[in-house]
């Protein structure tokens, strides 16, 4: 096992600073004139882009913040792959052909695979963003370096803040309906959960698994289907569209379980949720990595980030935050524009003081770091707070959940 | 359960009515003119951001905004077809569908421009309510939808039967020559129609822009299920789009119900060839004009 260097974000900015100071830059960084060229492949138009322009912000915001701490020049390059996954190899080229010397990216597997693919072949360290198919870290890419836990992790995670719910709430939910989209996400994150319920011993029996289809437009049905079941939870796995009818339709059924709770999926935490339900998005719970709200820096970056922004500093800006940070890391270590130098100082990461809750960031031999924690998070007030785990806590859970007829 | 059951059939035959509507569009317009309006789900689409536009600038309920919608769309209809489509009455039929498929893809393309991907959503406080009868729980909007298209079917129908344009709308689709030698002006009965067609997608789609968030990417879906309408029901016949609305709204219901919701659109298309197969002119659908 290799001994890692223990060098923080603020190591690193005090080194900078007095070596800026004493005039005892190396070489090679002061030499550096031109700041290293970072290129950034989202999803900036298409059906995703609502996701892609909520990176961006992130990634600009965490360029902002490097700049205002000193920390290394560095251009930000940023290439639309228009949400088509294929599209992320041809903007990938072409940053690289523009002088980009580390990428960024995406938020998305399909197209991060094939950003990895133009990555490898081009000898150039890419840093992801936001993406958790498994395969992203199995595929014997070297130039990867993935700061998102895979969705085994996720859902892993999940499972075990639904677990100790029970023991945090003294209220044990008995059975669960699961109200699922039917695409590979869906699917995916179902065989997740189903695999991870009976191993994990989840004292709660899942009495439904209802689908429905990845374009409805009207969930009537399937909510009354889930209703009809009468589970003391429902566990949606969704996309923040189909969230919100799932909401309006149990408002509609006049249907209030003891909890709803969405084991690793996106839509509740995000600000179009909240501000389309209002009062009745209270009480959604949902398992994501998020920033740790115990920690004052993470408190100080989200609170700037929605002033400066008016949006929610929610998982896709914290996680395009904390990736440019990363990145300035290894660039201010790596002393050097070169994609080798770069990849290098990327191998020996070590950043103790971060936002995401978890551990230290790390990657290991296949480019993933394993330390990313998982919170249990629940709308209250109109805005997700953190309710587990425990020691992250900065809410009591509201459970169960109070009626929808008596908001 | 057995609530549940009449619940569900009950709110399909609402979205049915609504269905019917958009339908009836693409109906009168292939009756009169004989001409498919591959852009009808586009119309629908314009109709929605009129809602939500409309919605956003006076508050008001769309379904109460449906009227003004409508007309809007039926000066666009009427502007198109005199200035572009009358001149592609008498082309060959992959003229005609080149036009429309055009004005499909011009229209979505300026959705695009105009007013991005991202969906836009209606917030009214109707959206969370229901009405309860009895076992009966109807959602609110689209009971209003369904009312209000019910309202703007029939007045449909009173126009085309008592008004003097009407006749003549009624006459052009039975027998064009004959209502040339009578002195009907065929240019203005196709526009007429044409803005008619187009005014009840407009309605519709500001019916259901509560009901679904608005954007450009959904006009394929309203396209389809108004040829599966208008295919099951006959083409060209305004009973059969009436009927058919109801029906696949129905049919959708029974197959989410007994099968799986994820299947209720696999079910409307399976309808579409059950029909196909038995009845290929469509259940009110009347022979091919020699």
């Amino acid at each position: 096992m290799t001994r890692r260097s223990t060098i923080t974000r603020r190591k690193v900015l005090t080194a900078g600073a007095g070596a800026l100071g004493l005039g005892v830059l190396p070489g090679r960084l002061a030499a550096q004139t031109k700041p290293v060229k970072v290129g950034v492949i989202l999803y900036l138009t298409g059906v995703q882009a609502f996701m892609g322009q909520q990176t961006r912000k992130g990634n600009e915001f965490g360029a902002k913040i490097v700049k205002e701490s000193g920390g290394p020049a560095m251009e930000f390059v940023y290439g639309d792959a228009e949400s088509k996954p294929e599209n992320g190899r041809v903007v990938a080229e072409r940053l690289i052909r523009e002088g980009c010397t580390l990428l960024i990216g995406t938020n998305d597997s399909g197209s991060t695979i094939s950003v990895a693919q133009a990555a490898e072949a081009a000898k150039i360290p890419f840093l992801i963003n936001i993406a958790s198919a498994p395969q992203i870290t199995e595929q014997g890419f070297t130039q990867i370096f993935r700061n998102f836990p895979p969705a085994t992790t996720l859902v892993a995670n999940a499972v075990m803040r639904i677990k100790e719910l029970g023991s945090v709430t003294g209220i044990e939910p008995k059975t669960a309906v699961m109200l699922h989209v039917n695409d590979t996400f869906g699917q995916g994150l179902l065989k997740g959960v189903d695999a991870l319920w009976e191993k994990l011993n989840v004292p709660i029996k899942i009495v439904d698994r209802i689908a429905y289809d990845v374009r409805a437009r009207d969930l009537s049905v399937e909510v009354g289907k889930a209703r009809s079941v009468g589970a003391d939870l429902l566990m949606p796995v969704t996309r923040v569209s189909d969230a919100i009818l799932i909401v309006r339709e149990m408002v509609k059924q006049n249907w209030s379980p003891m909890g709803i709770i969405s084991p690793g999926s996106p839509g509740p935490y995000e600000k179009a949720f909240t501000d389309a339900l209002g009062k009745y998005g209270d009480g959604y719970m949902s398992c994501v990595p998020w920033y740790d709200p115990t920690k004052k820096r993470s408190r100080e970056i989200a609170q700037r980030f929605e002033k400066e922004t008016g949006d929610r500093f929610d998982l896709n800006a914290a996680f395009a935050f904390e990736a440019v940070e990363i990145a300035a890391d290894a660039i201010s270590r790596a002393k050097s524009s070169d994609p080798a130098a770069i990849h290098a100082a990327l191998k020996t990461t070590n950043i103790e003081d971060h936002i995401i809750l978890g551990g230290p960031i790390q990657f290991d031999e296949k480019g993933q770091n394993p330390n990313i924690g998982g919170a249990m998070l629940q709308n209250q007030g109109g805005k997700p707070v953190v309710i587990g785990p425990v020691q992250a806590a900065e809410a009591k859970p509201v459970f169960p959940l109070v009626p929808y007829d008596k908001r | 359960m057995t609530s549940f059951y009449i619940n569900v059939l009950v709110g399909g035959l609402l979205i049915g009515v609504v269905y019917a509507l958009i339908a009836l569009g693409l109906t009168i317009i292939f009756g009169v003119m004989r001409v498919v309006n591959f852009a009808h789900g586009e119309m629908v689409v314009i109709g929605m951001y009129l809602g939500y536009g409309l919605w956003a600038a006076t508050g008001l309920s769309p379904w109460l905004l449906a009227p003004a919608a409508g007309i809007v769309l039926f000066g666009l209809g009427y502007i198109l077809q005199r200035a572009i489509v009358n001149a592609f009455i008498d082309r060959p039929q992959h003229a005609q569908f080149i036009l429309f498929i055009s004005f499909a893809l011009v229209i979505t393309g300026c959705h695009l421009v105009l007013f991005g991907p991202d969906p836009r959503s209606i917030q009214t406080p109707a959206m969370m309510q229901s009405y309860v009868i009895g076992p009966l729980r109807l959602d609110a909007v689209r009971t209003q939808a369904a009312m209000m298209a019910l309202v703007l079917i029939a007045a449909l129908v009173v126009f085309l039967k008592y008004s003097t344009i009407g006749r003549s709308i009624r006459a052009a689709a039975d027998n064009l020559v004959g209502a040339q030698v009578i002195g009907i002006s065929v240019r203005r009965v196709y526009a007429i129609t044409a803005g008619i067609g187009m005014a009840c997608a407009g309605a519709a789609g500001a019916l259901v822009s509560p009901l679904f968030d608005t954007q450009p990417f959904l006009a394929t879906d309203f396209t389809l299920i108004a040829f599966i309408i208008v295919i099951v029901g006959g083409l060209g016949s305004l009973a059969g789009a009436l009927i058919g609305g109801g029906l696949i709204g129905f049919a959708e219901a029974i197959a989410a119900l007994a099968f799986s919701p994820a299947l209720k659109t696999i079910f409307s298309y399976a309808l579409l060839v059950f029909v196909l197969l038995l009845r290929p002119n469509g259940l009110f659908g009347e022979r091919e004009r020699s």
